[in-house]
């Protein structure tokens, strides 16, 4: 009977066929959708994670109360010390410390007068120690537009667009003009040696990024920093990890009576990536539920189509002796095997599109060009294990609650009515 | 009424609701049908005779009264009970065919037998022999669609013989088609009750059905109105009943 089944299920094509394309279509959007999501948190959280959050960042609390203005005056000191502590107590995790900073960076001529002239945000990274990872979690080499990475002291790096904007060159003198953290005029010059275009907007409007050390000896930080970041391996971000990390540490060093005592907080605490986190979570359940939804309707009018054109053939079945719970059965199994069918080709079909989105992204640097947020201007979808099969919940779902609303109607037909309904 | 009766009906009354009213469609029926007749419910639409069929079939239940098919009452039995009923005992022609298009002609006359979840080899070997019953062995790999629509009801006349039930249903068999293939149909059901002593119960206004029947049970507005023994009068019957 199964295979008696079966093969009308294959030849009728107005119930094989068009179900199939409804459901592959709809999985595959759903699954486009699910990795393009999937893609734009995980782009947001890696690149915030990068440059600005860390997965773990660790601040004295003035600092942390007022982060946003980058208040170095309120920095933690006696950053070596607290580095070797971290990395001792969490060897698993890499331990960078940074400054931020704002500044005006003056390109003189050559008679000692300004030029051209621009603010900048600044990074203050270590760039020079043997077995520091910023360089290649920042990717600063494939960043690189012009010139060179810094090798020695006294050497900077800008945006590719602000050098532009100012009409400067590799190898020309600038002065940072900034204030150091207690108050006074921070001046202090450096070599531009290389060129940088993120793919952030932020970033690539004027960002300069120097050696830690300079920094500190320019802005009177020595042996401080602004914030030590914590990253897991691969970048990977472990949000119960992260929290257990620093619940952990600051049930041990904060205090609640000095301001100056560290205090660790994660990713999902800083900007309001948290909220997006879980918003995107939402999202994406919003989108298989709503497609689970509108796909039942479509399914179940395709459904009801199908039991009209299949009046009679269900009429002769039942009337031939197979119970209704047979049918109804029947009917089930078909859209179950429909389902997985169409469940299978748009996964495939899906997969293939949010491939092509994680290698080439959708690029949005035309829309991005005012944004402060940290996000990539390439948006790229993310292929995760679970996107290989999330789009057969909704896909057999749709198909087997389409099935079971529609097919409701052999329960309540009247047998007697077979006669009168299959002379009609 | 015999005690070895096929289907026996008793005080039979069937009504329906319509509007705020109650439309008798039987009255008081009175029947009895015994193994290997070739009977006709015959009269005007509306006369009550798809109705009496229907219920006959266990696809109806009377609103009072009984009707026993084969020692089971079908006013007692179950959906189940009933399918079970139909899937092993009675086999149905209907008007309009109602092959199912998309398979064959052997798969369509295999149906009622994969209900009876007989072997592979065994259907096969009944199916072929069903449509040599009905002269349409070289059709076994065609579609409904390529058959005429004679061929069309001599593949349902398979389809309802092909498990050998002791009943067949045919209501208004011969409607659609025209006078050679209606002889033609009911040549082989009229062959195929002698040869396999299979009942036949027509619903039918059909003269030509009439000239076949043996019995003619004429119902109108409900009621038996006659119930006489006929003699068929069509040659061929007449001689394969000889």
């Amino acid at each position: 009977m199964t295979w008696f089944l079966l093969k009308g299920l294959l030849r009728d094509r107005h119930r094989s066929i068009l179900p199939v394309i409804v459901i592959a279509a709809g999985v595959a959007v759903t699954i486009l959708m699910y990795c393009y999501l999937l893609g734009f948190v995980d782009d947001t959280a890696r690149t915030s994670a990068k440059l600005d959050t860390g997965h773990v960042k660790m601040m004295t609390q003035a600092y942390a109360e007022i982060s946003d203005q980058i208040p170095n005056d309120l920095a933690l000191s006696g950053v070596n010390k607290l580095l070797s502590d971290l990395k001792a107590k969490y060897p698993n995790l890499d331990w960078a410390a940074r400054i931020k900073f704002g500044g005006l960076l003056d390109f003189p001529d050559e008679e000692g007068e300004t030029r051209a002239q621009g603010p900048v945000f600044g990074l203050a990274l270590d760039l020079l120690t043997q077995d520091s990872k910023e360089n290649e979690r920042l990717n600063l080499e494939g960043a690189l537009v012009q010139g060179r990475l810094p090798e020695s002291p006294g050497e900077i790096l800008v945006s590719e667009k602000f050098a532009q904007n100012l009409g400067v060159k590799i190898g020309e003198m600038a002065t940072l003009i900034s204030s150091t953290t207690t108050g006074s005029m921070a001046v202090q010059n450096f070599i531009l040696v290389g060129t940088l275009n993120f793919g952030i907007g932020p970033m690539d409007r004027n960002a300069m990024v120097a050696d830690m050390s300079d920094i500190q000896y320019a802005l009177d930080m020595e042996d401080g920093a602004g914030e030590i970041l914590g990253y897991f391996p691969n970048l990977v971000f472990n949000k119960e990890a992260a929290e257990e990390i620093a619940n952990e540490y600051n049930s041990v060093n904060k205090k609640t009576d000095d301001d100056f005592s560290p205090v660790m907080i994660t990713l999902r605490d800083q900007n309001g990536l948290g909220e997006l986190m879980d918003m995107i979570e939402i999202e994406a359940f919003i989108i298989v539920a709503g497609f689970i939804f509108v796909m039942s309707i479509v399914l179940w009018n395709t459904g009801l189509m199908s039991g009209l054109r299949r009046y009679g053939e269900v009429g002769v079945r039942l009337a031939f002796g197979e119970a209704k719970s047979h049918v109804y059965r029947s009917m089930i199994h078909e859209a179950i095997l429909i389902g997985l069918f169409g469940s299978v080709i748009g996964t495939v079909i899906g997969l293939a599109g949010a491939f092509y989105l994680q290698e080439h992204g959708l690029d949005f640097s035309g829309m991005t060009k005012g944004s402060t947020m940290l996000m990539s201007n390439i948006m790229r979808a993310k292929i995760t294990p679970a996107s290989y099969f999330i789009g057969f919940i909704p896909g057999l779902l749709a198909t087997v609650i389409g099935t079971l609303i529609s097919g409701i109607g052999i329960f309540r037909r009247q047998t007697s009515q077979l006669f009168k309904e299959l002379e009609t | 009424m015999g005690d070895g009766a096929l289907i026996t009906t008793k005080n039979l009354v069937k009504q329906y609701p319509i509007g705020g009213r109650k439309f008798t469609a039987l009255k008081n029926i009175n029947l009895t049908f015994e193994t290997g007749e070739f009977t006709g419910l015959v009269g005007p639409s509306g006369s009550g005779k798809t109705t009496l069929l229907n219920i006959i079939g266990a696809l109806d239940n009377p609103t009072e009264g009984h009707v026993i098919v084969m020692g089971q009452d079908t006013r007692e039995l179950k959906h189940r009970q009933a399918a079970r009923l139909r899937t092993e005992h009675l086999g149905f022609v209907f008007q309009t065919f109602n092959l199912l298009p998309v398979y064959t002609v052997f798969e369509n006359v295999e149906f009622p037998l994969l209900l009876l979840e007989m072997s592979g080899a065994d259907r096969k070997k009944a199916v072929l022999k069903a449509l040599e019953w009905v002269d349409l062995s070289d059709k076994i790999k065609s579609r409904p669609a390529q058959l005429s629509g004679g061929e069309c009801q001599r593949v349902a006349v398979a389809r309802a013989m092909v498990k050998r039930p002791k009943i067949v249903l045919a209501d208004e068999p011969t409607a659609n088609l025209d006078a050679a293939n209606s002889h033609n149909i009911l040549e082989t059901m009229f062959r195929l009750n002698k040869e396999l002593n299979t009942t036949y119960i027509f619903a039918t206004h059909d003269e030509k059905v009439i000239g076949y029947l043996r019995r003619k049970v004429t119902l109108t507005d409900g009621q038996v109105i006659e119930d006489v023994s006929t003699t068929p009068r069509y040659p061929t019957a007449n001689e394969e009943m000889s």
